[in-house]
């Protein structure tokens, strides 16, 4: 009869023989009594809290234990994991062999953790510092509530192994083709297409929908899952770039002369003229901002909800060939013929920031989703990839015997670049780590050279287009497998794209807010606090938060003379007094701690140094 | 050769028939997320702006008396009965949901002084100018004359407040009948009010244009003043929750202020509304009444741009989110601007400009004794202990 699985260790045994007092056979419906007798083990240990939270059952129950237990006949609103694991006894009497709340991984939860704890915050009130606290035990409960959140997401990521030391990188597209489930091996395709010369392609934010165009004119958008064609015209001018604006409906051509938009049928909306010559475009979704850069050296920002130009900045480096975004913090990378790579902002009219990276110039840049590497590419034959948060230092370089172009990353970190017509790609040991330029993952040549790159978002696929036309590659492990449904969801419909449409125009951030750390705004500002300070005190005359003089409180009984007050003011002052030495003494002992290891071997000037 | 391609099933993601809700997968991962600061800003903007938009506080003008209101009083069983007693001696008492009056009485010959309803909420004295204390029923219609001498009771049990002609608020013990302490301000307090909340707290509303808030174990300092007002205050009442309070003035405004911040948050004001003689938060938190000296009791949200009736769960959570938005980034410049503008009527604005720049020279004189004397011997008085003369046991 009995089926339940064997209880845990920390379970009383069963009565032996030896106890005198019979057990009554216990109802499914009844708690656990305690053991009174003296010989039963005495268990895990019980707090009187755990034994008032347990619920009231039936009435017999009650009247028997109304002394033990409170009176009160709630349920108990505490989570099930405090509960006494001997009370955990499920219907058929089993027991969980896991007691207490499940365990959560710590890397999962540092990736929630938004509050930075090294950072010093300026000295402030008790107040405030108390509710710094209070925020902080708040986030870390969040943040493990998100992580054990991950539980629900349904899909895995894609993978590629090969057995017994094969190298991935020879393993062909038609091998995974052959064998991987029908629907993926539809994703691959390739677009014959030679008469309108070499293309460049572009995917939607969600990943559905695919435009390409061709240098002599060609121009298309369909939805390559369906291959359902939007439309295809033919542009009667040369197409150097191409892009979709937020959403599949609109397309921005950089044409020979003039910058037009589209719309997915076909017909041409706009033609901006103030941005002419333009050679690359990238479109940044949450400013609604399409960067333009031009051979005149003029990168432009036209904002595509209202139709205005934000910003005209002069790069002042000549022709402007190389552009990409740093999807993290909306920063736009100019790769330039000195071997500098420059970083731009719309709200200002020198660069933020200089990155010599090659030693010719540099032909291609590339910046991951989440903002922590940058490859280039360069004259030199190397392809170095960067550490944009923090150190600018190259984090490796790898010497190529083509120059590699077009690199691009995808959402989980694989890096893809062109040779000529052969397409490499590298991965990463994990999510967090670069990729490593060692050994490439997958390998592929195509039918005429590679003129752009981009891995279809929330798909395992690759976009390449070259001078044969478009090919789509299968790339396992390449995207992310959980879309969140609000930000961009692929199978939205058109209720769910309006919707989400207009939600976007309404939080679109204002180009003033980019900056290279996007999380500027929740900073303290230091500086206008500080000077808010000063004009507080000089307009009252004092510090009203500096601390009072002590005065010495009036004591009954003669021992408030003038003599002990002034002794009782004399200790406190020698108090402080000693507490300034000591601090001094210690920032002194830091400051020769910091300098010692430096200085490795002793030098004939050191006696100079203070 | 181990090789798994990512692919989806779109029946997991599509919805089966036009009926159903549409499904749509979370993944909170921050890396979806970009820009999370900057776009929770222009929400948070966004979301003050709406406040500003949708902030229509008033709500009805009860008419019908014949003479100035000078009190009103609380039904404390029925949240939509209210009594008002006015300047002729008249007793009404209405209904707020029909928004009419119920019943009229001719209580006093001379002004109703004060109302003030039994805890149980059958009957109601009223306490008039020709020195007579009466008890009436609460319903109608015919009313008793049955006149039995009591105080007017202003407190919590046991303890009882009262403020006098000569500048002083006096506590009293009910079980001893003695006087308990006496605090003596600058100038003459006209009501003071309990909160509900914290039962040793009490609001006092001064001739000074201030309230001061007093702790009743320490009445040496008040706990804070509040300084809004350009005229003097009149009367006093709090918020059911003790978070806010709400204040009448000489000046024809009403002010809500929150209890530990020494600003409004809220004035509101009309054309029509002369001096507010008397003020009340009803026990809903969601209303407050003011009757004024132009005969009128107007009704008014406590929160302007709060959509009244029941809400559906997805409004709600908009609300909610909007709310948690608005406090997280309330420090923010714009925001705060936008926030805290509100349109004053021409003689309060004034009148706000030339008290700052008298207060402005007060202490710039202040600042000047300081700095030009013996260090020490012009004392630092905090603003607080400024307005206390005198705590007498």
């Amino acid at each position: 009869m009995e089926t339940a699985p064997k209880p845990g260790k920390d379970v009383p045994p069963k009565k032996d023989k030896l106890q005198t007092k019979r057990k009554k056979p216990r109802r499914y419906w009844e708690e656990e009594t305690v053991p009174t007798t003296a010989g039963a083990s005495p268990g895990p240990p019980r707090n009187k809290k755990n034994r008032e939270l347990r619920p009231q059952r039936p009435k017999n129950a009650y009247i028997l234990k109304k002394s033990r237990i409170s009176k009160k006949p709630q349920v108990p609103k505490k989570p099930r994991e405090w509960k006494n694991p001997e009370s955990q006894r499920g219907l058929s009497g089993a027991q969980d062999p896991f007691p207490g709340p499940a365990p959560v991984p710590v890397e999962v939860v540092q990736k929630f953790c938004r509050i930075d704890k090294s950072r010093k915050l300026p000295h402030s009130k008790a107040k405030t510092r108390s509710r710094l606290e209070v925020a902080e035990a708040k986030e870390e409960e969040t943040s493990i509530k998100a992580a054990r959140s991950e539980l629900l997401l349904a899909e895995e990521p894609g993978f590629l192994e090969g057995e017994d030391g094969e190298d991935t990188a020879k393993i062909c597209q038609a091998d995974i083709v052959e064998a991987v489930d029908i629907a993926s091996a539809a994703k691959h395709f390739d677009l014959n297409l030679r008469q309108f010369g070499p293309y460049r392609l572009n995917y939607s934010r969600t990943g559905r929908h695919l435009a390409f165009g061709g240098r002599r004119g060609h121009v298309a958008a369909l939805d390559w899952v369906t291959k359902k064609l939007m439309c295809e015209i033919n542009v009667m001018e040369a197409v150097r770039d191409i892009r979709f604006l937020h959403s599949e409906a609109l397309l921005a051509v950089a044409q020979n002369r003039w910058l037009h938009i589209y719309d997915n049928q076909g017909i041409e909306l706009h033609c901006i003229r103030r941005c002419d010559r333009v050679t690359r475009l990238e479109f940044l979704p949450f400013h609604f901002l399409l960067a333009t850069a031009s051979e005149t050296g003029f990168l432009t920002y036209l904002d595509v909800s209202v139709g205005k130009i934000v910003a005209a900045l002069n790069a002042r480096a000549g022709r402007l060939d190389v552009m990409s975004q740093n999807p993290y913090n909306a920063v736009i990378h100019l790769g330039h013929s000195n071997g500098t790579v420059s970083l731009w902002s719309p709200a200002m009219k020198e660069p933020l920031a200089k990155i010599l990276c090659h030693r010719g110039g540099v032909r291609a840049v590339a910046v991951d989703s989440t903002g922590t590497y940058m490859a280039t590419s360069g004259l030199d034959h190397q392809l170095k990839i960067f550490d944009l948060r923090g150190t600018y230092q190259p984090l490796s370089t790898r010497t190529l015997p083509h120059g590699a172009g077009h690199p691009a990353f995808s959402q989980r970190g694989l890096l893809v670049a062109g040779m000529g017509d052969v397409v490499n790609i590298w991965a990463g040991q994990g999510k967090a780590s670069p990729p490593s330029l060692e050994q490439p993952y997958l390998t592929h040549r195509l039918s005429g050279p590679v003129h752009g790159l981009q891995f279809c978002p929330f798909e395992d696929v690759l976009g390449v287009g070259h001078t044969g036309g478009i090919t789509s590659m299968l790339v396992p492990g390449a995207g992310e497998p959980n879309f969140d449904g609000l930000e961009s969801n692929p199978y939205r419909s058109r209720k769910q794209r309006q919707e989400w449409e207009v939600k976007a125009l309404l939080e679109k951030v204002p180009a003033e807010l980019i900056c290279l750390d996007p999380r500027a705004l929740a900073e303290v500002d230091v500086i206008s606090l500080e000077q808010g300070k000063k004009e507080q005190i000089e307009r009252l005359g004092y510090d009203p938060q500096a601390k009072a003089p002590f005065q010495p409180k009036p004591k009954q009984k003669g021992r408030s003379s003038t003599a002990s007050l002034v002794k009782r003011k004399r200790k406190v002052m020698d108090e402080e007094h000693r507490d300034k030495v000591r601090q001094s003494l210690q920032q002194q002992h830091h400051k020769e701690a910091k300098a010692k290891p430096t200085g490795a071997r002793p030098s004939a000037l050191d006696r100079f140094v203070r | 050769m181990k090789v798994k391609m990512l692919s989806r099933n779109p029946d997991n993601y599509v919805r089966e028939t036009k009926l159903d809700l549409q499904r749509v997968p979370r993944n909170y991962d921050p890396a979806l997320h970009p820009f999370e600061v900057p776009r929770e800003y222009i929400r948070a903007l966004n979301a003050t702006k709406l406040e500003r938009v949708f902030a229509k506080p008033f709500l009805a003008s009860l008419d019908g008396h014949r003479d100035g209101v000078n009190c009103l009083a609380k039904h404390p069983e029925k949240l939509a009965t209210v009594l008002s007693g006015a300047c002729d001696g008249e007793v009404r008492i209405w209904n707020l949901t029909q928004r009419n009056c119920i019943r009229t009485i001719q209580a006093h010959e001379g002004f109703v002084r004060g109302i003030c309803t039994r805890f149980c909420g059958t009957s109601f004295f009223t306490v008039g100018d020709d020195k007579t204390v009466k008890q009436w029923k609460m319903d109608g219609p015919g009313y008793g004359d049955e006149e039995e001498p009591l105080h007017t009771i202003l407190g919590k049990t046991f303890l009882l407040g009262s403020c006098a002609s000569d500048r002083n608020i006096v506590l009293y013990d009910m079980r001893q009948a003695t006087p308990l302490k006496k605090v003596i301000l600058d100038m003459r307090t006209n009501t003071i009010c309990w909160n509900p909340m914290e039962a040793f707290i009490f609001t006092a509303a001064n001739e000074d244009y201030n309230l001061y808030t007093f702790d009743m174990r320490a009445l040496d300092t008040p706990v804070m003043v509040h300084m809004d007002h350009v005229s003097a205050v009149l009367d006093v009442d709090y918020s059911p929750t003790g978070k806010e309070f709400v204040s009448a003035s000489f000046d024809k405004s009403i002010r809500i202020f929150p209890v530990d911040k020494s600003r409004s948050r809220e004035v509101y004001h009309t054309k029509r509304m002369q001096h507010v003689i008397c003020v009340k938060w009803t026990s809903d938190s969601k209303y407050i009444m003011c009757g004024s000296d132009e005969m009128n009791i107007r009704l008014w949200k406590a929160n302007a741009s709060e959509k009244l009736g029941v809400l559906t769960s997805r409004e709600k959570a908009a609300k909610d989110y909007n709310q948690k938005l608005k406090e997280k980034f309330q420090h923010y410049p714009h925001i705060k601007r936008i926030a805290r503008h509100r349109h004053l009527p021409k003689s309060i604005y004034s009148q706000i400009q030339e008290q700052r720049i008298m207060k402005e020279a007060r202490r710039r004189k202040e600042v000047n004794r300081i700095k030009h004397s013996k260090p020490g011997s012009v004392p630092l008085v905090s603003e607080k202990k400024k307005h206390v003369v005198a705590v007498v046991k």
